[in-house]
């Protein structure tokens, strides 16, 4: 009667997206790689390379929306955690370089040389290896967000008071990154990458054989959050984001739930923020930069806070609008378009576009009988005004 | 730590000259109260008397500054926060319905039970047929079964009352604390809220809050009048509506 954890996740809807993603993430890089250059059906390589790009937005905005739209936490900081995330593989990218460098040295990144350093400290040690800056991409962005939401969840704060702090953090990492002795590069950032595990990261096997694996990346990030939402513990989640203290007082503890959902939240921003490093080619302290993170926000927004799938298509939506908007006449003016569509998609569709075509759906199906359980197989109730 | 070795009094929850002020005003003032084991009490009182504040008490939302409240005559509650109160065994209902609006009802019941309430207890949940008969049942005493699969944010105010002491229900509490249940409800719901009260009695230890004298006279039970944070006076409805002093305090002097 009640099935497993994995298979309550998959309903249609779930099924049809996985389907969809993985199949876009066969079917570019062969058409990439197989079909002569020129042909109608072939995707170019910078095309590849800018949908992988946004793929890693898509995980971002799923981890958003996890903690958000399931849970009520509005973070204004996630972009830390991606950035976060993005170091780590980017220090790994560095160290392949080797003596590869404008300076040569073998060991030392060519900003360090350049800064006279004689040494690498010791927080580069082990990232010459993959495995350890694997581990580095999950591990540092978790580990932020456990102490953070710790100290933030186990203190109450809540609402604007955390989206604010998440705020400060993000924007702290930001200037501790821009100085040049911190030892990431300063303001240049990472960049100039050779290759990765071997493969050049310029060469086009390697760029489809990454889009397929964000691809990849994203099933399995779609698949964890919906396993999660279906569960019960979905359902508390939902509970804290509608009622926080109801649900303490039926007994949860509450910060608990809280620090679970945003450390995991947390460490799938890392892994976005790792598969986009070496498919844009550089991570600089920009990324850090607070409007990033409002960005994202507005993505999961668009696309449908406390849907899933929702969130994934707001941010592929709003990035396409971004590259089609400022690689034209209208480029001066994306700030004000992004800004006019926030303000669009709260006031004519505050449950963002799938929210709002669930709604249209569940009414246009009313009249059969199961409407209402349908309603609830996806897990997804209206979230309720903005806590 | 907070079991003493003998039990201080037979009440199930007993407060001995608690003292809570806020800025000054103080909103408890040496109120004592013993509420024996089954037994459902019902709460009148002025607005302002304290009646609500006495509840955050004893759940854990506020700290007394003085006094001693025990639960089952051994644990002191003073010392706890509300998850760990609400685990011992006090559930409570408040004033205003609070469900979980974007949720089923059933979802609502399923949440409340008392079963593991931990991270992974929740994660790797799987139903069992006992849950789902305790939920049933509970669907039943509330008169919500056909209502089951429906958004607790469609119920009707009365049935959003029912609703939450339903959750009560499934929590299965050793003590209810039922704060106004009959605020805004038609005489028929009232009526209905009574007798649901009356049944729940039988097995679990009530107290009940609430300004409808038509209702506490129809629970027919002791009831507890507060004023200014302290107890003005004790004893069946009739006794309490003819004591002069509580006649002034709600006519005003």
């Amino acid at each position: 009667m009640t099935p497993h954890i994995l298979t309550r996740s998959l309903d249609r809807a779930a099924t049809a997206f996985v389907l969809i993603v993985a199949a876009i993430g066969v079917l570019i890089p062969l058409s990439n790689l197989l079909l002569p250059q020129g042909s109608m059906f072939q995707v170019p390589t910078y095309l590849v390379a800018l949908w992988g790009k946004y793929v890693c937005y898509a995980i971002l905005a799923l981890s958003i929306d996890l903690i958000w739209g399931y849970c009520g936490i509005l973070s204004l900081g996630h972009g830390a955690f991606f950035a976060l995330g993005g170091y780590a593989m980017g220090m790994y990218l560095m160290r392949q370089i080797g003596s590869r460098g404008v300076y040569g040295n073998p060991i030392l990144p060519d900003f360090m040389v350049f800064l006279n350093w004689s040494k690498l400290p010791w927080y580069w040690y082990g990232f010459d290896k993959f495995w350890f800056a694997a581990l580095m991409v999950l591990l540092v962005p978790g580990l932020l967000a456990f102490c953070f939401g710790w100290l933030a969840f186990r203190s109450r704060v809540t609402g604007v008071y955390l989206s604010i702090i998440t705020q400060a953090m993000t924007y702290a990492l930001l200037l501790a990154f821009f100085r040049n002795d911190f030892g990431f590069g300063g303001n240049n950032g990472l960049t100039d990458f050779k290759d990765i595990l071997g493969f050049n990261v310029q060469a086009e096997g390697t760029r489809a054989a990454l889009f397929l694996l964000s691809c990849l990346a994203l099933i399995i990030a779609f698949l964890i959050s919906r396993a999660i939402v279906a569960s019960k513990l979905g359902k508390v989640l939902i509970a804290v984001r509608d009622a926080e203290s109801r649900t303490r007082f039926l007994g949860y503890r509450v910060e608990s739930y809280k620090l679970f959902v945003f450390t995991l939240s947390a460490c799938m921003a890392g892994v976005a923020g790792a598969l986009y490093v070496p498919q844009v080619g550089i991570i600089n302290p920009s990324e850090f930069a607070p409007a990033n993170s409002i960005e994202a926000v507005i993505w999961v927004a668009v696309g449908g806070r406390g849907t899933l799938v929702g969130a994934a298509l707001g941010a592929v939506v709003v990035n396409y609008a971004k590259t089609f908007f400022t690689s034209g006449p209208l480029a001066p003016y994306w700030l004000f378009m992004l800004g006019a569509l926030f303000i669009l998609v709260t006031l004519l569709l505050p449950k963002g576009i799938v929210g709002t075509f669930n709604s249209w759906w569940e009414k246009a199906r009313h009249s059969s009988p199961d409407a209402d359980s349908a309603a609830r197989e996806d897990g997804i109730g209206a979230p309720n005004a903005a806590e | 730590m907070n079991v003493m070795d003998t039990r201080a009094t037979s009440a199930m929850l007993y407060l001995d000259g608690v003292h809570v002020s806020f800025d000054g005003f103080h909103a408890i003032n040496n109120l004592s109260l013993a509420l024996e084991p089954g037994e459902m009490r019902a709460i009148i009182g002025p607005n302002g008397a304290g009646k609500t504040t006495m509840m955050d008490i004893i759940t854990g939302k506020t700290k007394p500054d003085e006094g001693t409240v025990l639960f089952d005559g051994t644990v002191d509650l003073t010392r706890l926060d509300e998850t760990r109160i609400a685990e011992l065994g006090i559930g409570r209902k408040f004033q205003k319905p609070t469900v979980f609006e974007s949720q089923t009802v059933q979802d609502n019941l399923l949440l409340a039970l008392n079963v593991d309430h931990s991270v992974r207890g929740t994660l790797f949940w799987r139903g069992s047929k006992a849950e789902s008969e305790r939920i049933d049942k509970v669907l039943e005493t509330i008169r919500l079964t056909d209502a089951r699969n429906r958004l607790a944010g469609s119920l009707s105010h009365g049935q959003k009352q029912w609703l939450e002491i339903g959750m009560l229900l499934a929590q299965d509490p050793k003590v209810l604390l039922v704060d106004e249940p009959v605020a805004g409800m038609t005489d028929v719901e009232t009526h209905l809220t009574a007798e649901l009260l009356k049944e729940i009695n039988r097995n679990h230890t009530i107290m009940v809050v609430e300004h409808d004298m038509t209702f506490v006279r129809e629970l027919g039970v002791k009831v507890t009048c507060l004023h200014e944070g302290s107890v003005l006076a004790e004893g069946s409805i009739d006794q309490v509506s003819s004591n002069e002093r509580v006649v002034e305090v709600y006519l005003g002097r």
